[in-house]
């Protein structure tokens, strides 16, 4: 008796379990005109950029909610994409700015109306906590710190409640940008000495999920793993008060699904689209597809200078030539990408970087270099990238494979996931050969080389270990950019790049981002993440 | 007696999952810090040198010697502290409360839907071979099987919500217009009917749809073809020609004698769909941004994510522990055999 009930109950629900696709989706889950939807398919895991283990994806939440002294201006391009001018930098929270006679120091007026959310004013004190709070933490936040001469507490000083001065360890064109990228911003001192403990002198926990600072917009709603909502700072002081108040971040890790959801519309911004669909959404009425090259940014192919074959500079210029170039932008990049190869001149005509190297895809000179050396009957070498970008990394490897394959060398392809990478290809740099994509932040050549071609930095994952190069470095990476002999210093560089091919360039990446036809004011950062602050919708 | 007599497998049946929960902590311990790769370089960041992730791997705790680091893991966990999670940034046993809820939701629903439809299948399918319905059944069964989730799950997708636009966004739990209910069970379904929301429960279950039917699909196959197998066999054996030779209704020889006892293999199966379904729906997970925890699980073991990974494989284990147990327990129900031989 009661079975049959059970099965009569059963096939009931099956019934009406069966009709749920059916429900019509209430009008009331569409967003609301002043709010927008921001998809993106990584998560956030911190609102404390200075924290540890905060990961990249997390570094928009500090450029959103936090105040820098400074900040970089925008600028349009030729194709019509906004980008951030590394030219120009504009006051956030100083009103002016002072560079001493001497040039040993530079002297921040404050605005005086800036507020942190809580209402307290936002004062000298605050700004030299948050700088102390970065150079001593360690980490990523002290690293990039350094990057800019700016090392110790000492160097900070709060002259009054509204001025403020840096004093330099060394005069370096680096120190005034390095101000405007994400890590040195200003968080309340006040919330901070309250919640420090013996064990965390800097508040790291509580910052981690609840910040304190003077942004344009605060953080409404964090749900760690699927969205955080950040609401309009409606007495933010740091800029022209944002358009949107209310900006909902979701985490969408399909890609596919990402798509479906743009082109519907259910989304205002689809944040970092492949290649493959930027290609393919620009083509649709609804969706518009914004992208520009990332700056001082290379996929690269690195042979490692500490094995056999590749310590022979022929060996490598030979791979150099063995390149199928032109398809792997294409198939790995579907041409969203600046070519980096077909350079005319073996001389660098200008300073530009990243610029094209002197190498085309030529089996037959890839033969004859490597016919002078010791291997000319070939070798075999295992060929790796990061399991994490295996989006481009997969296609080019299977390429450059090919390519290989043409002038006797046998390349086996290894994945390696995410976190072995960073070990085996930046830490041990133990690759023979490899993909690597390092970009940098400060968007002059120096900088570039400095982490990519000086011995034991991290980006140089070829070991490449050249005294003159090393020199020209360190000469360069704080010289003005227009000392006269910034110039010819930097064109020995590239042509030293150029010639002892340690990083093989194979295109300067985009970072394309869909949105609904209607949302305005999309700009793209060096530090590759949204800043929502700029976004408008055009019918609203 | 008989209720005593169930305390005591019950009981027992605890006592025996000891010792291997005891073996789980130690085997993922080493296995985790087994893992090629090093956290401690990972999560330093994009710019860090040899002092800031040596820096790191003291703040981790990772500079200790193994012996050392189980000792304060197994200190932790005694305190019911799973540690927190670096790549996510949130204490383990938090995120496994928050997602595992999620999952067993999506799952629970899921194998609703697919055992209500797999039942009436099998036997209809049983009852009736080489008929119409024995091959729709030997359809769905292979195509449910062959078919991958993800794929499934995007057709799905653009069919009822790109196409047809009938199916909310696939974004996850609940839209944005709404707020999560008050937790009380983790269930939004749930938990939004006892706050007496029954908007939010609507929403809740719109999001359910797509997923649920996504597993659904998948976990009907190997249900309808046991229930099938099942049925089969015993509608061939002795005690049901006897039945119907006694002159029993056919309706009674099938559901009170046939069915109660094809159902023993059905109910294993399911507890083995179940588990299997609760860790692995990773793909599904993803399709739908589901938070759930078998995509946190995936997340954390590529990063070298120790307590995470850890605090997953324990959770994964205890439920598995109770899942067996209350399958035993159903078993007793079903077949008064069971019960005797304690």
């Amino acid at each position: 008796m009661h079975r049959r009930i059970f099965l009569q109950g059963a096939s009931a629900l099956g019934a009406s379990a069966s009709l749920l696709p059916f429900l019509k989706t209430s009008a009331a889950w569409a967003a609301p005109a002043d709010t927008i939807v921001v998809a993106i398919g990584t998560t956030i895991n911190s609102l404390d950029l200075h924290r540890t283990g905060t990961n990249r994806p997390s570094y928009q939440v500090t450029i959103n909610i936090y105040d820098r002294l400074l900040r970089f201006g925008t600028k349009t391009l030729a194709s019509g994409a906004v980008v951030y001018d590394y030219d120009k930098l504009e006051g956030e929270l100083a009103e002016s700015w002072q560079v001493a006679d001497d040039g040993m120091s530079v002297t921040f007026k404050l605005k005086k109306e800036a507020k942190f959310w809580d209402g307290t004013p936002v004062t000298a004190a605050d700004v030299k906590w948050s700088f102390d709070r970065a150079v001593s933490l360690g980490g990523f936040p002290t690293v990039q710190m350094k990057a800019g001469s700016l090392e110790k507490p000492e160097q900070f000083e709060a002259i009054d409640d509204h001025t403020f001065r840096i004093k330099f360890l060394r005069k370096s064109k680096l120190t005034l940008p390095d101000l405007a990228v994400p890590i040195p911003f200003v968080l309340s001192s006040k919330v901070g000495k309250a919640k420090a403990s013996e064990k965390d002198p800097w508040a790291t926990e509580h910052f981690h999920r609840t910040p304190a600072g003077s942004g344009a917009y605060k953080v409404e709603r964090w749900d760690p793993g699927q969205q955080l909502v950040y609401v309009r700072n409606d007495d933010w002081k740091g800029g022209p008060l944002p358009a949107i108040r209310r900006v909902i971040v979701r985490e969408i890790p399909s890609q596919a699904t990402r798509r479906a959801l743009i082109e519907r519309g259910d989304i205002h911004l689809a944040f970092e689209v492949p290649a493959k669909d930027a290609k393919e959404l620009a083509t649709k009425k609804n969706v518009k597809v914004i992208g520009a090259p990332i700056d001082n940014c290379l996929h690269a192919l690195c042979p490692n200078l500490k094995f056999e074959p590749f310590k022979d500079k022929r060996v490598r210029q030979a791979i150099a030539y063995a390149l199928p170039y032109e398809q792997i932008l294409n198939q790995a990049a579907y041409g969203r990408g600046a070519p980096m190869w077909g350079a005319k001149s073996e001389e660098p005509a200008d300073i530009s970087w990243p610029q094209p190297f002197p190498y085309k895809t030529d089996y037959d000179k890839a033969k004859e270099l490597l016919s002078q050396t010791p291997y000319k009957g070939g070798f075999e070498v295992p060929l790796s990238f990061d399991l994490g970008t295996a989006e481009w990394g997969e296609p080019a490897a299977l390429l450059i494979q090919e390519g290989l394959a043409r002038i006797g060398i046998k390349a086996t392809i290894e994945k390696v996931p995410g976190a072995n990478w960073r070990t085996l290809a930046l830490v041990e740099k133990k690759l023979p050969l490899h993909l690597e994509n390092f970009g940098g932040w400060l968007n002059t050549p120096c900088y570039y080389f400095y982490w990519a071609y000086l011995p034991g930095n991290l980006f140089n994952s070829s070991n490449y270990d050249d005294a003159e190069m090393t020199k020209l470095v360190g000469e360069t990476l704080h010289m003005p950019m227009d000392d006269p002999a910034y110039a010819p210093k930097i064109k020995r560089m590239i042509a030293k790049a150029f010639d002892d091919v340690p990083r093989i360039p194979l295109w300067q990446p985009y970072l394309d981002s869909a949105m609904r036809a209607d949302l305005d004011g999309y700009t793209s950062w060096f530090h590759r993440q949204p800043d929502v602050r700029l976004l408008k919708m055009t019918s609203a | 007696m008989a209720g005593r007599s169930k305390l005591t497998i019950v009981g027992g049946r605890l006592v025996q999952a000891i010792p291997a929960l005891v073996g789980i902590v130690v085997v993922t311990f080493l296995l985790t810090r087994a893992l090629p790769g090093d956290p401690a370089a990972y999560f330093a960041g994009p710019a860090a040198d040899a002092d800031s992730i040596a820096e790191i791997r003291k703040s981790l705790g990772l500079d200790r010697s193994l012996p050392e680091q189980f000792v304060i893991y197994l200190g932790n966990l005694v305190r019911g502290d799973l540690g927190q999670s670096i790549s996510t940034g949130q204490p383990v046993a938090a995120e496994l409360m928050n997602r595992l809820p999620a999952s067993l939701e999506l799952t629970l629903v899921a194998l609703f839907i697919s055992v209500a439809a797999a039942i009436p299948l099998g036997i209809l399918a049983a009852t009736r071979p080489d008929s119409l319905v024995d091959h729709l059944c030997r359809f769905v069964t292979t195509a449910g099987v062959s078919l991958p989730t993800f794929f499934t799950g995007l057709v799905l997708v653009y069919v009822f919500y790109y196409l047809l636009a009938w199916a909310p966004a696939p974004m996850g739990r609940l839209g944005f217009a709404y707020i999560a209910p008050p937790q009380v069970t983790g269930f939004y379904t749930v938990d939004a009917l006892l706050a007496g929301d029954l908007e939010t429960f609507g929403a809740a279950l719109g999001q359910l749809a797509l997923p649920a039917i996504t597993l659904a699909l998948f976990t009907l196959a190997p249900l309808a073809r046991m229930t099938r197998g099942a049925m089969l066999q015993v509608l061939g054996s002795d005690f049901v020609r006897t039945a119907r030779a006694a002159g029993l209704s056919g309706r009674k020889v099938l559901y009170t004698y046939a069915f109660r006892n094809a159902l023993l293999p059905v109910i294993t199966t399911l507890g083995m769909v179940f588990s299997f379904t609760l860790g692995a729906n990773v793909l599904v997970e993803k399709v739908f941004a589901w938070p759930g925890i078998g995509s946190y699980a995936i997340e954390a073991l590529v990063v070298s994510d120790y307590a995470a990974v850890q605090g997953f494989v324990l959770a994964m284990a205890t439920l598995f522990v109770l899942l067996n147990l209350a399958i035993d327990i159903v078993y007793t129900l079903v077949d008064p055999r069971v019960g005797v031989e304690g």
